[in-house]
């Protein structure tokens, strides 16, 4: 795990820089001129390559077999989140997962259909950055890494362990191996399209955007869609 | 006497609009309505701005309190500006935010929304409405309406979508402008963005 390695460096060096902060800007992001630059790394690589094959992608192939494609990858993470659930001692949630699972790759058709979703066992979105935040660790500075986008130290560190469980990357036949890890890829950045599209026109600063809403994202996550209240939030209303 | 209170309660019905309605009901009354005018309307389903613009500024804007979304926007920056420069900043915000609202309109497939049970006293002056959109292959997105009780109906005046704050996630970039080139520099570049948007979709 080459690149995994290489990520935990990076981490560890963006980690240590957390302490000096540019004045005035989002105290989450003190790495803002770093973070800033690689955006536009992966705005520039994005523009270029990702979103055009993810057009093309979304052109060429009829929606129901996207929708296969979406749900393969899916069912395949379902494992990896049913263990979180566990270790967040979510044990209905975490059994839930695991039957998705199961349904899914039976009678689903090896995960094609989600089955799973129309019994009423609902998708859920776990990681073990999620995992981390659950068990009290904060998310540590805001950073931007090249090609995988917006994530934070905890997040980041916890990226590396969803990489080491990661069902696609332990497939041995290569050639397999990186056909589908390039098809998810593909996949994720064809449904982010429409949200890419609306980002284009909603935002003023793009990556300041991105940045506060995918830390308000991971947030939600976090607490499972229930965040308590940040404080500041009401102060700042009163007229 | 009982014709009589027919022919009031006749009237009355057109009259009890969205003055009456409780906030679930009226968000669910507004989003079935929209659904189902952009189901059947095939100009809108292929982006036509126009059809698109017509539709939001009969139907949707009426229900939100865009000088509340702004000062929530600016944050503590609001008092910094002058009454002239806040109802500026209310235009162009409003502005942006309904060409955002009507690119994501665009986007709507035929995900299901699921409409979830309001939890409120009937004292409370602002309550949450909380919905549910299905998607294939994913967790349900949330959908969170933050409204409150004005004089004549409930209007929204935030909204999340799977916990992010539409208003919360301009704050930062507000505050950033107002710091660096101050509220008439914000009130620029809102403008700028928003005639800029204007020619794209002009042009294609």
């Amino acid at each position: 795990m080459a690149i995994a390695k290489k990520l935990g460096a990076a981490l560890l060096l963006f980690g240590s820089l957390g302490g000096c902060a540019t004045p005035g800007g989002n105290p989450a992001d003190p790495l803002e001129p770093l973070n800033r630059s690689v955006f536009i790394f992966n705005d520039t690589v994005d523009g270029a390559i990702m979103k055009p094959v993810a057009r093309g992608y979304r052109a060429v192939l009829p929606r129901f077999v996207r929708t296969g494609v979406t749900n393969f990858f899916s069912n395949l993470q379902d494992v990896w989140i049913s263990v979180n659930d566990f270790l967040q001692g979510k044990v209905q949630q975490g059994v839930e997962d695991g039957s998705r699972f199961l349904f899914n790759s039976t009678f689903g058709l090896a995960g094609i259909l989600d089955v799973a979703s129309s019994w009423g066992l609902e998708k859920h979105d776990e990681d073990f950055g999620q995992t981390l935040g659950r068990w009290g660790v904060g998310t540590g500075a805001y950073l931007v890494l090249p090609i995988l986008g917006p994530s934070t130290v905890r997040d980041g560190l916890g990226l590396l362990v969803d990489f080491q469980t990661d069902l696609v990357w332990r497939i041995d036949d290569v050639p397999v191996r990186n056909s589908l890890v390039t098809l998810r890829f593909i996949d994720r950045r064809a449904n982010l399209l429409d949200t890419t599209n609306v980002l284009e026109e909603a935002a003023l600063d793009k990556y300041a955007f991105v940045r506060d809403a995918w830390l308000q994202r991971r947030r939600n996550l976090v607490y499972d869609g229930n965040p308590p209240r940040e404080r500041s939030e009401s102060d700042e209303d009163s007229p | 006497m009982r014709n009589l209170l027919i022919v009031i309660a006749a009237f009355a019905v057109p009259l009890a609009h969205a003055e009456d309605l409780a906030p679930d009901v009226l968000v669910k009354t507004i989003s079935e309505e929209v659904i189902g005018i952009i189901k059947q309307d095939k100009e809108i389903q292929a982006g036509n701005p126009k059809k698109i613009a017509a539709l939001i500024e009969t139907k949707v804007l009426p229900h939100f309190d865009f000088t509340r979304m702004t000062r929530l926007a600016m944050g503590r920056n609001w008092r910094l500006a002058s009454s002239e420069q806040q109802s500026e900043l209310t235009v162009q915000f409003k502005t942006l935010l309904v060409r955002t609202y009507s690119t994501a309109l665009t986007a709507y497939r035929d995900q299901v929304i699921d409409y979830k049970p309001l939890r409120a006293r009937p004292e409370d002056m602002e309550v949450t409405v909380r919905c549910e959109v299905k998607q294939p292959g994913g967790q349900p997105v949330s959908l969170e309406y933050e409204m409150e009780k004005t004089s004549n109906s409930w209007k929204i005046y935030d909204v999340k979508i799977d916990g992010v704050s539409l208003v919360t996630t301009y704050r930062e970039t507000f505050a950033a402008e107002v710091r660096e080139r101050g509220v008439d520099g914000l009130i620029k570049s809102l403008a700028a963005k928003n005639s800029q948007s204007e020619t794209r979709s002009g042009s294609g």
